[in-house]
């Protein structure tokens, strides 16, 4: 068989065979409507993720206050330094002052 | 053409700008314009009517969605026709079924058309619907890249450059797989060869 003609011929044949390019009744109208679907759609995931957004919010700073709370009851603020220089020159320092204590 | 209101005329660029200050309804009169177009490129790629439809669909919500990406440095219908075979691929790639389809299974008019050629290639017509329903089978087989450009290129015959800029491939890539399509395409005749006639 002579594969090289067969090949040729084939592809002669698929170029004979034009697609049609007729198009199913109103399917611009389909794809409008997908179109303000998938409008709708993204829309509503914003609108999903901003509540969950505030949601979360609330009990977040509830812990936060909560969390303050305690470390301050617990004492854990005490003798935090007053400035910000003090608290460098304590962390910069703790390693030399450890062996001293 | 005609705007979706049938009394101005508005060109492509005229429309994709009021579609991007968020007039959707101009889309509709582009949508009108080129589905033909993408209809007749989808098929090519897709045999179920289903499928082709969903190709479609997908073209112009992507075409919708990154419309803000069209420069206009060249015509809507090139930056759509991209679009659209960057689509084909990707479906090819997602369906690749078919692909180890054997030749063992032709119908009885593809059957004999081959037979027909074997006595005499000149003899089995390239017009018959058994040689499109071979040639349809020997597509199937090939992967995705090669049965892409074997399309672009032996069948809608579109010249290499082209073929470059709708793929988004570099000249010298579409001759290295178009070279190695052609390889491919050989490679599956030979199987054919193999089962039907050893």
């Amino acid at each position: 068989m002579n594969l090289a003609k067969l090949q040729e011929k084939l592809l002669a044949a698929a170029r004979l065979d034009r697609p049609s390019d007729a198009v199913p009744y109103a399917f611009e109208q389909r794809i409008m409507a997908r179109l303000s679907r998938v409008a709708q759609e993204s829309a509503d995931l914003w609108t999903v993720w901003s509540r969950l957004l505030w949601r979360a919010a609330a009990p977040c700073l509830g812990l936060t206050v909560v969390l303050v709370g305690l470390a301050a009851l617990s004492g854990a603020l005490q003798g935090t330094p007053l400035t910000l220089g003090e608290g460098l020159e304590t962390t910069v320092y703790a390693v030399l002052t450890e062996p001293a204590d | 053409m005609r705007a979706n209101c049938g009394l101005v005329e508005r060109n492509d660029e005229e429309l994709v700008a009021a579609v991007c200050r968020g007039d959707t309804a101009s889309f509709e009169a582009l949508v009108r314009k080129y589905q033909p177009r993408i209809f007749a490129t989808a098929r090519r790629y897709a045999r179920r009517e289903s499928e082709v439809e969903d190709i479609v669909q997908e073209v112009f919500i992507k075409a919708y969605q990154k419309l803000d990406t069209f420069r206009g440095d060249a015509p809507f219908e090139h930056w759509l026709m991209r679009l659209a075979v960057r689509t084909c691929y990707d479906f090819l790639r997602v369906h690749q079924r078919n692909r180890e389809h054997a030749f063992s299974e032709l119908s009885e008019p593809e059957q004999d058309w081959l037979e027909r050629f074997v006595q005499d290639p000149d003899r089995a017509p390239e017009d018959a619907e058994a040689a499109r329903a071979l040639v349809k089978r020997l597509l199937d087989m090939l992967s995705p890249k090669a049965r892409l450009v074997i399309t672009l290129l032996e069948i809608e015959e579109r010249p290499v450059k082209e073929i470059a800029a709708l793929t988004g491939w570099s000249v010298s890539l579409v001759k290295v797989r178009a070279f190695r399509a052609r390889a491919e395409m050989r490679k599956c005749l030979k199987k054919l060869q193999r089962e039907q006639y050893l």
